[in-house]
């Protein structure tokens, strides 16, 4: 990851969210999130059975740059789903609250139950995707 | 160290017609959550609302201002 240049960090970031319908970018991972924001969120996508693929910002800062460049969102975590940003903490805990993001996962993916989250550390930007 | 009055008062100042609520979440001064009510929200998305505060603090949000949790209304 240390000799990663900047532009291969921005396309693996571009790339993850092309390729997973479901994508969290957090503080942590969700069995072990760092802060109470990514936590929130996190607790919002598994009371729902929603099944996402997890980045952990964390391990190097670049990724947090990139994300931040790319997406136009100043704070972590962030959620796409199907390649768009959804929100943050807050917006993803209202959306929870009114039913919207059921709505939306829903709307997105069967409303099977899936595995339990899998998470993928942010170390070379490696994301496992959860079916 | 911002505080929640500075911040209230630049979210309406930048912003036309803006009345915000913010309090230091944690006592902490880097924590704050702010409930912004302005007419121009109207129309716009939840991340267009929230990018628009934001925006007023620019490279402060995630910096001197760790974090800003948002509730945005039109009226």
């Amino acid at each position: 990851m240390s000799a990663q240049p900047d532009n291969q960090i921005r396309e693996a970031i571009t790339t993850a969210i092309r390729d997973n319908e479901v994508i969290l970018f957090m503080k942590g991972t969700p069995e072990a999130p760092a802060c109470g924001f990514s936590a929130r969120t996190v607790g919002a996508l598994q009371s729902l059975g929603a099944r996402f693929a997890a980045v952990d910002i964390l391990p190097d800062p670049r990724i947090r740059q990139e994300l931040s460049a790319l997406s136009q969102w100043p704070t972590i975590p962030q959620l796409f789903v199907g390649g768009e940003l959804v929100g943050g903490c807050d917006i993803v805990t209202e959306m929870f609250d009114t039913g919207e993001l059921a709505e939306l996962l829903g709307a997105e993916q069967p409303a099977e139950s899936g595995p339990a989250p899998v998470v993928a550390n942010g170390g070379g930007l490696q994301i496992e995707s959860q079916r | 160290m911002p505080n929640a009055v500075e911040i209230k008062s630049r979210i309406e100042a930048a912003i036309p017609g803006a009345q915000a609520e913010v309090e230091d979440w944690t006592g902490g001064g880097d924590h704050f959550r702010a409930k912004v009510v302005a007419p121009g929200f109207a129309g716009l998305s939840r991340i267009e609302q929230h990018r628009l505060v934001y925006s007023v603090f620019g490279e402060e949000i995630g910096g001197p201002i760790h974090a800003l949790s948002l509730t945005t209304h039109s009226e």
